[in-house]
Parts: C-alpha cells; structure tokens; sequence
C-alpha cells in the first residue's frame, strides 16, 4: 500500500490550490506540531458492535476502520503537512443499534473526548441522525455506509456532509438499462416480479424501482414488501414463480437474500433474472447457497482487472481474516484514503479538511484520480454480477472497470 | 391451496419445535426463560463451528449438542434458579424474579457470543435438498423440523401421560406446594423439566441453523416466538405448542399468500392477541 | 399542605430550577446525559404510575413511546409542534382507552406478553401502514432543537408526571388505588370501582409515555419503525422502575438515575463488554434482594404507610 501513499504525495503536489496551501502553512506553522511529533490524532467512532445492525456494521464498516488504523500506525501513522507522522488513537463506542445512544455518543466524542475527527456509523438512519451534531461541532462527516437519494439536499443543509454511496435511483437505473437490454435482445419478457423488505433500505429502492421499471415499458406482476424479521419465502417465491415473470428482484438484507436462495434452489426457481439485495455481494456467499451461485446479480460489484481493489482485497484479507464485500467495504475504505491524504495536504483543521474533500482528487483504491461531485462519490459500481466465481461490476454491454452483463442466469446446479 | 397447507405445516413445524423446549420450563419448572432464544443461538452457533472446522454432519452434532444443552440447562437450574425457587414466596414472586434473572442471563450469554464470534451474519448449507410433499416441493432440512418436532412431541406426551415419571412432572406442574406430600421430590422434577427444555433448545437450535441466517443478538425473535406458542397452546401443554405452531405457521403462509407478506407478522399478533382475550389460559390450557 | 410538604415542595422547586439552567454551563455531552436521564425518569414514573399500584406489568411501554414519535414525524411539516404534541396525546390517550378497555381483565403474566405482542403489532402495522399506504419508510424530523431544548421540554414533562403522582397518591384515588394493591376483590367489595380506576391510571401513563416519545423524536432527524420500536426502551423502563420500588412518588427516580448512569458509564468504559457486564449486574440485582424483587414491592409499601 506504501506505493500508493508515495503516489498520494505526488498528486497533492500537484494539485494543491492557493486556498490549501495556505491551509497547510497555518497548521504546519503552528508551534504544538514541532513541539511533540508523536503526539496521536485521536479518532473516533460509535459503531453498532451489538443489536440487530451489529451484522452489517460487522461486514462492511468496523473491519475497514480496523484495517486502515492499523496500516497507517503501521507506516508510522498519519502523514501531516509538515512531512512529519502522528499515529492515530481511536476511541470507539458500542451505539447497541439504539438511535440515542449513537447520537450521545458522537455527542461525547466531540465533547468529552474533543477527538479530531469523528468516522460514522452504520445505516442510514444512524448516518442522519448524527449529521446535525457533526455539522453543529464542526465534523466532516464522511457518511460510507447510507444510500439515499436525498443526498443533494443534504448537502446543502450541511455542507461539510460527505455521501459515499450513492441513491436509490443510481442503483435501479443501471439495472434498469440492463433490462431493457435484454428485453431487446428477446432474452427476457416485460414481467418483473418484486418483493421487498419493509424497512428504509427496501422502501426506498422499490419506490426508485417502480417508476424505473415501468417507465422502461415493464409490467411489475407480483410487487410485495415483507417484514424484515421474516424467515420462510417459499410462498412468495411461489408466486413470484406462477406471475410468469422473467425478472425475479428482491430488495433484500442478508438474512432473506441467504434465505431466499436456499429456498429458490429447493424449488428449482431459476429464472432468467435473479436479482437480490444486500448480502448476494458477501464473500461467503456462495458457501451459504451450498455451491454455484452463477449468473445472480446484485449491488455493487468490483472490477476484477483493477490492481489496486485487488491488493485492498488481499490486504483485508490478511489483517481482518476474511475477504470485504463486494459492494460497500471498499466505498469506505476509499473514503478512510481520503481523508488520511486530505490531512497530508491541509492538515487537521476540521473546516480545511471539509473544503479538500470537497474540492480534492485523490488516489484511492477506486482509481487514481477519485473525486467527489456535490460532495458525493459518483465513482460507483452500481450492478454486480457473480461470474466464475467472482463478483463483477457489469452493465448491459460492458465497459470501463465493467464486464458485460451474462444472462440468462444458468439454473441452479 | 394444498401447497400453502404443506409450506404451512413445515414452517409451523419449526415454531413448535423452538416452543416445546419453552413451555416444559416455564409449566413444569415454572420458569419463564428469556434466554431461551439465546441457548438456541448458542447450538446454533456450535452446530457452524462442528459443520465448519471439524465437517461433523448437524445430525451427528445433535449427538454431542442435545446432552450439551441438558447439562448446560442443569448447571444453570442449580447455579442460578434453585435459590430463587427455594426463596420465593408465592408463584408470582417466582414468576417476576425468573424474568428477570434470565433477563440477566441473556445478556450474558449474547454477551459471550458476541465476544466469540462478533456481531456478523452466519449461514451455512445443509441438508437443502428438495422434497416432494404431497405435490409441493419443500427443503429437506425445515421438513426435518417438522418431522423431529412431532417425534419429539410424542415421545414426551407418551412420557408424560403413559410413565411414572412423566406423571411425577405433571403432579409438580398442577401442584408444586402439595406434591412433596406424596413424597415427590419436586426439586429434582423441576431440574430434569428444565434441563429437558435446554436440551429441547439445543435440538431446535441444531435444526433452525440448517435453513435460517442467525447473528449473535437473534436470540430474543425466538424467545417471542416461541413465548407466543406456548401461551397460545397453553403453558406445559406439549399438545398445545404443537398445535399452536403448527397454527401459527399456516397462518403465516395463508396471510402471505392470499393477503399480502407484509401482514404476516401483525397477523400472527392479531391472532396471539385475540385468542388471548377470548381464552386466557391457551387452547389447551385449563379454564 | 403541612410545612414538610411546603418544604418538599420548596427543595424540589429549586432542583428543578438548577437542572434547567444545567445546559447553559454544561457541554453538550452531558446535557444529552441529562436529557436520557430525564426520559427515562419521566417514562419510569409514568410506568410506575399504573403498573405499581395495580401490579400488572406493561411492556407496552415501546408501543405508546414510538406512537409518540412517529406522531411527530408525520406531523411536524404540516402543522405547529406545539399542535403536534397535542396530537400525539390525544392518539396516545385514545390507543390506551381502546387497549385499556380490551386487555385489563387479564392478569398476571399474560398481561407481559398481550403488552409485549401489542408493542409488536404496532410496529407491524406501521410499517405495513407506511409500505403500502403512505409509500414512505423514514421520514424526517428537521426542527430546529438542539439537545438542550429537548431536554428542557422534558424536565416540565417530568416535573409534571411526578406532580401527578404525588397528586394521585393524596386523592381519593390514592386511596382507592392502595386498597386495589392490597387484594382487588377486597376492594371491589369496599366499592371501589376497580376497572374504572385502572383505565384511568392506564390512559395518563400512556399518554405521558406518548410524550416523552413525541418530545424525544427531533433529536434523531431519521424516524423508522425499527428506530422508535426499540423494545429496550420497555425493558429499561420496567427495570428501573422495579429497582427503585414502583410503589414510592420518587421510587422510579431513584431507580433510573443510577441505572441510567450505570448503562452510561459501562458503555463508555466497556464498549465491547457491555452486554456481559449488564447481564452479570442483573443477575446480582436480583439475588441482592433476598424476598424477590415482588417482595420488595410490599416491603417499601409497608414501610411508606408506617
């Protein structure tokens, strides 16, 4: 990863405004900086380690936290204008899935502990309800794992917010496109059958999903939206199944999408299309399903000829033990790198370092030259598909960092 | 509507297995356990552990597990239940103080899973083989639910209702402060009900990880299931959790096929809710 | 009113007043303590308010909290939030007069799981409501609050339920209710209108239980079933009024403060322990009071009448 850091130095160089490099001129002139060199930046975060989000907080952010504090103390820490390193002190606090708590919490980081920089917690809702108080204390708050498509306006309301991982409507667009490809190429009916978890990730994706779809000239034939603690779908499957629809779409967590394959296998339901949420992007799952999982598609998606993903892969696996997602583990670590090179340019200023994110490009594991547009990372792979073994980023034909999509999907082995 | 029937039976079948366990500790030892779901998660965990690093087959763990349970529920009753059974005034002190104790307990034991395994999704593939049932397709692993569920079931009603044994439970059950008069030792009967129940949560727990994705703070959505079934079926009743599953589970399958998926659980609640105005005391409690 | 209590009276005056000003030199961070801790305090009163006098032991609590705040987050676009609290009593008031009604002949713990399973439905059916109805899962609270305006709104709220309590332990109904502890036949006989009495103790816990929700909803910006829902919210309640004595006026005081400090401090310092330490802290909690917790109940109302 050291390389990359090296490249990161010679970007900003390169790039550095007027505006930031008389940042870096006032932090690196401050005397505190010369004074104790390895004195820690303290960091801190409220995570969900225990109650119903703990699951995906555990795949997705706490590892790649985990991850990047031990690279960075590893290279010598943090990197500070002045060319000198601190290593960073994290401070992590436990939210027990409890909306209050995790805003008491940052409320506490930035109070109590008066940490420099505070990482955000799992989910949406939690990413909202701390985004006041980060505003409010001054935070750039890097919101990783949130998908909403009211980013826009949230950046506006404030503006050192920062959305990593894009709307609803960006995800069921490039499906979207998708099938109207295939629909083209006569590989697929104008059938869609849809199910949908009832909470805020399912609902918003099925109500991007509708227009979407029936815009494109599709007939949604079994729309249903389930509670999420449900655990059997054999009847929703089953009539999925008799709608006659092509296209199978499940706006699902992890436990349903495990459930929902399993369950497809033992029915032999294997149509054309088979399209499921959160938890189809897992390393493990393959092993859940019980062999091949070819040809079923979901969010997200790598690019698996992209060295540095696949270095960031290899690097995850080796730290935290097991393989990241394919979808949002590297989104966040992406924006971990921006923010350690943001500091490099300008230094710890909260206000300073909002306005680099913002205005920066950065090498990151997602590209050499990463940027945010509005505030929001628009570099996003937003279809994957598993394809000999692997999770890829696809699109209707193929593309840049995409391979082109393979349907139909081979029936269950 | 024969299909929804089978689906019905074989998810019902899994609430009934997951309650039987409950409704033998809280009617014969009289202990309301609400970590009953997380000695479920526990086999759960242990099946995944057995399955995944030493490739012993879940039937097999169900060898090494269901003792495991029995003497894990055992050591508990005698750590933490016997004194506050010997202490009790009156069956309600009892009731409240077991609530809250294995309130306790239960953080405890997600506590200790959380530290051992982190809060993430596990799932693995067993026994997910196609079955043909009457014409409907089900998956070998929740028909296996069903099938142990009912097994079980009569082994412990023929137990219960047939032996010596099981009529000492029963005495306990309906009359605690007038058993020992016999000459029953209703210490030892409650800690057999008890270790019975954990033994019961092993197995369930053995077969539930076969099919369901579990994390390490599941624990509770079996403990409310498995509550709902017994007092629906009435508390003790081995009969009324097997037909209270059952129940529940094609009432499920009938809201999610001719309604709507998105009602089946505030179905199951409304159901729970008015049978509970209209027969306080379960199907097959006593009035 | 005797000196002692124009005195009582006098001292909590002024600690009301100290706690109020609290946020003007506090920091945030303990305002936000203050503010849980006032919450809970007002729920755990407010619980103990029914459920310590009749004994039946509601886990609705969660029901009526998260009608409470999702009152205000479907309402707090339309129209004025002092208009929106009103609502939210007023929908809270009415849910408790319609559960109060069906469901208080049961007893004992069928009573726990009918409040618990009712807590579930709920949430259900909002989420249902929301699904299929309203088409919107999340909705936003933008009300220009910060901590300490909550906290305040709380603190009258608190201050008000415990004035409640103290009123209705001196009223008739006082009376009546503690005839109603002792033996219900008994006091059926005595012509105490037993159901009358335990619908309307009901519906003013409730409603205050909507409140607390309805105040607390602005601090989380995001509102979703499974956010307001969270069955915690009635556990913590039920323990803290339980550990204080729910049959006392400042019984679920006592309890919820050193609780509430305690989760606090066990969260800070073992984040990664808490659920090992909360759960091991119990189980002493209850082998401590050697009668029972129930028999604890009886002991501090014995030792209040003498």
């Amino acid at each position: 990863m050291t390389y990359s850091f090296a490249e990161a130095v010679g970007t900003a160089r390169r790039l550095m405004t007027c505006a930031t490099a008389a940042a870096v001129l006032a932090t690196a002139g401050a005397p505190q900086l010369w004074a104790q060199d390895a004195a820690p930046v303290t960091i801190g975060y409220a995570i969900s380690k225990s109650g119903p989000n703990a699951g995906g907080a555990d795949m997705t952010v706490t590892p790649n936290y985990e991850l990047w504090v031990e690279e960075v103390n590893a290279a010598g820490g943090l990197r500070m204008p002045d060319g000198s390193q601190r290593p960073i002190e994290v401070i992590a606090y436990d939210d027990r899935s409890s909306a209050e708590e995790v805003v008491r919490a940052v409320e506490r980081l930035a109070t109590q502990d008066e940490v420099d920089f505070i990482l955000p917690p799992w989910g949406t809702g939690f990413n909202l309800a701390v985004a006041p108080l980060m505003a409010k204390f001054g935070y750039p708050h890097l919101a990783g794992a949130a998908v909403t498509d009211k980013a826009s306006d949230f950046v506006k309301r404030w503006d050192s917010s920062f959305w990593f991982m894009g709307g609803s409507v960006d995800y069921v667009a490039a499906f979207t496109e998708i099938l109207v490809a295939e629909r083209e190429a006569d590989r697929i009916n104008d059938k869609i059958a849809m199910i949908s978890v009832g909470d805020g990730f399912g609902i918003d994706l099925v109500k991007a999903a509708r227009p979407s779809f029936e815009a494109a000239g599709f007939d949604i034939s079994y729309d249903k939206t389930f509670p999420p603690e449900t655990s059997d779908f054999s009847t929703m499957l089953s009539e999925a199944s008799n709608s006659e629809a092509d296209t199978f779409v499940a706006f699902s967590y992890p436990p349903h999408t495990f459930a929902l394959t399993k369950q497809a296998k033992v029915a032999s339901y294997s149509p054309p299309v088979f399209y499921l949420g959160v938890g189809a992007g897992f390393p493990v799952y393959p092993g859940i399903a019980g062999g091949s999982v070819e040809g079923v598609m979901s969010l997200g998606g790598i690019d698996p000829d992209n060295a540095l993903n696949a270095a960031y892969r290899a690097k995850h696996e080796e730290v935290v033990g097991r393989a990241p997602d394919y979808w949002g583990s590297v989104l966040i670590y992406a924006s971990l790198q921006m923010l350690a090179q943001t500091i490099e340019r300008v230094g710890l200023d909260k206000e300073a370092v909002a306005q680099e994110l913002s205005t920066g490009t950065f090498s990151t594991v997602l590209g050499e030259e990463t940027r945010l547009e509005n505030n929001q990372l628009r570099a996003i792979n937003w279809v994957g598909q598993w394809q000999n073994g692997q999770f890829v980023a696809v699109s209707a034909e193929g593309g840049p960092g995409t391979k082109p999509v393979s349907l139909p999907k081979p029936a269950w082995e | 509507m024969l299909e929804h029937v089978v689906n019905g039976l074989v998810l019902g079948g899994t609430y009934a297995l997951v309650a039987m366990g409950l409704t033998i500790q809280y009617g014969i030892a009289r202990i309301m356990n609400l970590s009953f779901g997380d000695t479920i998660i526990a086999a759960c965990f242990a099946t995944y552990v057995l399955f995944s690093a030493f490739s012993i087959s879940p039937l097999l763990a169900l060898l090494i597990l269901v003792p495991a349970g029995y003497g894990f529920s055992l050591v508990i009753y005698k750590v933490i239940m016997k004194p506050l059974v010997a202490r009790a005034p009156d069956e309600g002190a009892l009731e409240v103080d077991s609530i809250l104790v294995t309130f306790g307990l239960l953080f405890v034991l997600q506590g200790v899973l959380l530290t051992l395994f982190g809060g993430g999704y596990n799932s693995y593939s067993f026994l997910n083989t196609p079955v043909n049932l009457l014409g409907t397709v089900v998956a070998g692993n929740r028909l296996l639910a069903l099938v142990l569920s009912l097994l079980i079931g009569a082994v412990l009603v023929l137990t219960l209702y047939r032996t010596r044994w099981g009529m000492v439970l029963r005495a306990v059950a309906l009359a605690p402060q007038s058993a020992p008069l016999f000459g029953i030792d209703t210490d030892r009967a409650a800690r057999t009900a008890f270790a019975i129940g954990g033994a019961m949560a092993a197995t369930g727990g053995v077969v539930v990880s076969m099919f369901q994705t579990f994390t390490a703070t599941a624990g509770v959505v079996f403990t409310m299931k498995a509550l709902i079934v017994v007092i629906l079926g009435g508390k003790g009743s081995v009969p009324g959790a097997i037909v209270a599953g059952l129940l529940l589970g094609l009432v499920e399958t009938f809201v999610a096929a001719y309604i709507d998926p998105g009602l089946t659980l505030a179905a199951v609640y409304t159901v729970f809710l008015l049978l509970l105005l209209v027969r306080p005391n379960g199907i097959f409690g006593k009035a | 009113m005797t000196m002692k209590t124009s005195f009582a009276f006098a001292l909590a005056g002024l600690a009301l007043v100290v706690l109020a000003l609290a946020p003007l030199v506090l920091p945030d961070y303990w305002t936000g303590v203050l503010l849980g801790m006032t919450g809970y305090v007002t729920l755990a009163t407010a619980w103990a308010l029914f459920s310590g006098p009749t004994r039946y032991v509601s886990l609705a609590t969660v029901a009526f909290f998260g009608v409470g705040a999702y009152t205000v987050a479907v309402l707090n676009e339309v129209m004025p939030y002092p208009l929106v609290l009103l609502c939210a009593a007023g929908i809270g008031m009415t849910m408790a007069l319609l559960v109060g009604l069906s469901t208080l002949r049961l007893a004992g713990v069928y009573f726990v799981i009918f409040t618990f399973g009712l807590a579930e439905l709920v949430r259900q059916t909002v989420s249902w409501w929301e699904v299929n109805v309203t088409y919107t899962m999340g909705r936003y609270v933008f009300l220009p609050f910060e901590g300490r305006h909550i906290y305040w709104q709380l603190l009258v709220l608190a201050a008000v339920t415990l004035l409640i309590s103290w009123a209705i332990g001196r009223s008739r109904i006082g009376l009546a209710l503690k005839a109603l502890g002792d033996d219900e036949t008994v006091a059926a006989h005595a012509g105490v209108d037993v159901t009358r009495i335990k619908l309307l103790l009901f519906v003013i816990s409730a409603t205050i239980i909507t409140l607390v929700g309805a105040i607390q909803a602005p601090r989380w910006t995001y509102i979703e079933p499974s956010i307001v829902f969270n069955p915690t919210v009635s556990f913590m309640t039920l323990i803290m009024a339980l550990l204080g004595g729910a049959m006392r006026l400042w019984g679920p005081l006592v309890g919820a403060v050193p609780l509430f400090l305690l989760f606090e401090w066990l969260s800070v310092s073992f984040p990664d322990h808490f659920s090992i330490i909360l759960g091991l802290l119990f189980i002493l909690i209850v082998f401590v009071m050697p009668n029972g917790v129930l028999a604890k109940f009886d002991d501090l109302r014995k030792g209040n009448r003498a």
